[in-house]
């Protein structure tokens, strides 16, 4: 029965003809493990193209929709949640792997003649690879994809002469990410850059074919068919590759921040760990030079990688013999490691609850001290008789909130001013980014803010954007003050500060720990 | 082709037979969540929502009416608030039944023929009694009905239930 089909279809479309030419192709006998990166390398692809279709399915692309049909995707639809993290690693994934397929090919000497225009397009999808990783971070549009992007955007302005138009091309003529920039990036991500990408790892397959797998030098022995053996070796490691990205897709949550916020300063964008190295290097170069990092060293690297088979026209391609290029290797990785290390460490590590306002910090308190978590859930998998807070967006309206608490908070002590705040934090606040503040932040913390509130300091002092009169804003307090000068101010600010408005706090000693503890939180 | 049993043979077959059941078990992992994702409903909590509709005061018995009113839909991930249609027909002093005006047929706007006095679909002439039945026209089920509540002199309106077939 099955055969009679596929001799049907031979007769007509040569199939089986052309499946068996590919398969039976013959490669060098020295050829095995280490050629499966170009295998692994595609198959990533393909994971990218699958999972990109399924999301495009119930992703609305315009910035007024994209976040919340991506929140319907990460907490409404079966699958979601694995189906984005498969993406959004996935897209880490290939990176790695294209890296890899590449150092293979440069150790081993695979770009010599007259494998040059093969290495050549290689190169070009790396640089595609690169394009869907920064087209895509803007995709979510919260403040990570948001800023991101005004960071990539910002740099490409200032190329010489082609910036102003670039910038247009980019639809952001006024240094602003809008409709336009995000048309343009989605545009790119889903129609540009996978058609593009496909026609070259054709061509590029093709080149391979023709040229045959680079063999060792001097390789006498008789060429192995390209199936089952290396095919075998092929599928393992693309299994491999599978189940890791498998796993990070289910363990390692990829949150889905706040809603871009053009007006959040208080947001600290950083790039993608694989452009973190480019991100560091551009803090070397300050004022005129800045291009010399954002385009002159990317530009020469890149010039470097493209030529790379014409610079290189030695015979040498045994490994052995290949102490230059291992050494280059070496270098190149420890420089990326170290800048990469370098743009990790100076990244100031603010817990989300330190940008809050005092009325969210105050709310988390509210949220302990009527013992909600007893009902919700507040971390992945921590299932308990309601809704986990960690796996829902809340849509009620603030006016069911406050019914709820109420009716289920009445024996907490809390009053409908506090039952508001926390409202507000449901409605504004919660997030994959900062649902885990309702664990995490200290309790003395928390207290100190809940007093805050209830003392109304909120009039006079500031703190992460609030809008106050008269008194200094408190952010950055504890860089300016110490502990024991804010404790004496609570308690004779004329002592401290002749003339000012404050009146005296007299906290009792649990208060003042509490508000001292929130005090010293203020850092930034 | 050589049809004996070899170390050979053996030996290809258990790679063929790896490669499939790997790239199957790959297959596996994204089809089924993919599957789940395709055709599994949003899990989204249904709250239970009565619509204002009518003043029971305003409807003669067995004089059907049709009333517009408000609703918010769940639209995927938006909620959109629309205007919505009733069929309301008073059947006794504190009973009313409201249906769908939405041809069971394909799905065209049904209205109340004064002259003929039942529901009629301009579209492929499918006329429906005062109770929702069929009475003539390719319609293949009655009319679907709002759940329906009475409180303090107004008509309620909850979801609309399909009717069965025939």
């Amino acid at each position: 029965m099955l055969q009679g089909i596929v001799a049907w279809l031979e007769k007509r479309t040569g199939v089986e003809t052309g499946v068996k030419l590919f398969l039976y192709e013959d490669i060098p006998a020295s050829s095995g493990w280490k050629q499966v990166f170009g295998s692994v390398a595609m198959f990533c692809f393909l994971i990218q193209v699958v999972t990109g279709i399924l999301l495009s399915l119930n992703y609305a692309p315009t910035p007024g929709d994209a976040h919340s049909s991506l929140r319907y995707i990460l907490t409404e639809l079966t699958g979601g949640r694995l189906l984005r993290g498969l993406h959004h690693w996935g897209a880490s994934m290939m990176i790695v792997v294209v890296v890899l397929h590449m150092l293979q090919v440069f150790l081993w000497g695979a770009y010599k003649k007259p494998r040059e225009a093969t290495w050549m397009m290689g190169v070009v999808l790396l640089l595609l690879t690169l394009g869907f990783g920064l087209t895509g971070y803007l995709l979510p549009w919260d403040n990570r994809a948001y800023w991101g992007t005004v960071v990539t955007t910002q740099i490409t302005a200032k190329a010489p002469i082609a910036g102003p138009y670039l910038l247009h091309l980019m639809g952001s003529d006024d240094g602003q990410i809008g409709v336009q920039t995000f048309a343009r990036f989605y545009s790119a991500h889903v129609l540009l850059l996978p058609p593009l990408t496909m026609i070259l790892m054709a061509l590029h397959i093709y080149l391979v074919r023709r040229h045959g797998v680079a063999p060792e030098p001097n390789e006498t022995a008789p060429p192995k068919k390209f199936y089952p053996g290396q095919v075998f070796k092929d599928t393992v490691a693309v299994f491999v590759m599978f189940s890791i990205l498998f796993a990070l897709a289910v363990a390692v949550r990829v949150p889905l921040g706040k809603i871009a916020d053009p007006t959040d300063t208080t947001y600290i964008p950083r790039p993608e760990w694989y452009f973190l190295f480019l991100f560091q290097i551009l803090k070397f170069f300050e004022g005129p030079m800045e291009i010399v990092g954002s385009m002159v060293l990317p530009g020469i690297a890149v010039g470097l990688l493209m030529t790379t088979p014409f610079i290189d026209r030695g015979a040498a391609v045994r490994i052995r013999q290949r102490t230059f290029a291992i050494g280059l290797v070496l270098i190149a990785g420890l420089g990326w490691a170290a800048l990469t290390a370098a743009a990790v460490r100076s990244t100031p590590n603010r817990e989300a609850w330190e940008t809050f306002t005092p009325e969210e910090v105050a709310a988390i308190g509210n949220f302990r001290q009527a013992q909600c978590w007893r009902c919700h859930g507040t971390t992945p998998g921590d299932n308990k008789g309601g809704p986990n807070l960690a796996d829902i967006a809340v849509r009620e309206d603030r006016d069911w909130l406050v019914a709820h608490f109420r009716q289920n908070g009445a024996n907490s002590g809390l009053r409908d001013l506090q039952w508001r705040q926390l409202a507000n934090f449901m409605r504004n606040r919660l997030d994959d980014e900062s649902v885990s503040s309702l664990q995490e932040a200290p309790q003395a913390v928390v207290r100190g803010a809940q007093l805050f509130m209830a003392r109304n300091c909120g009039i006079c002092h500031s703190i992460n954007g609030t809008v106050a009169r008269n008194g200094p804003p408190l952010n950055g307090v504890a860089k300016r003050r110490d502990r024991a000068w804010m404790e004496g101010h609570f308690l004779d600010p004329q002592r401290f500060s002749p003339g000012t408005a404050m009146p005296p706090y007299k906290f009792t000693s649990d208060e003042m720990g509490n508000m001292l503890a929130y005090m010293e939180t203020l850092r930034h | 082709m050589d049809e004996k049993e070899t170390p050979q043979k053996d030996r290809r077959g258990f790679l063929a037979g790896a490669i499939f059941g790997m790239m199957g078990a790959i297959g596996a992992a994204i089809g089924v969540p993919a599957l789940g994702y395709l055709l599994m409903p949003a899990k989204a909590r249904r709250k239970e929502v009565w619509i204002e509709a009518a003043d029971l005061a305003n409807l003669t018995v067995n004089q059907p009416e049709q009333v517009v009113f408000q609703r918010e839909r769940r639209d995927g991930w938006k909620f959109v608030t629309e205007r919505a249609a009733a069929l309301v027909v008073r059947t006794g002093e504190q009973q009313v039944v409201a249906f769908s005006p939405v041809c069971t047929h394909l799905g065209c706007a049904v209205s109340w023929s004064e002259n003929e006095k039942h529901f009629l679909c301009p579209c492929h002439t499918s006329a429906f009694s005062t109770d929702g039945r069929v009475l003539t026209g390719p319609a293949p089920r009655p009319l679907d009905r709002f759940d329906v509540k009475i409180a303090e002199g107004k008509v309620l309106l909850g979801e609309i239930k399909q009717s069965a077939e025939g």
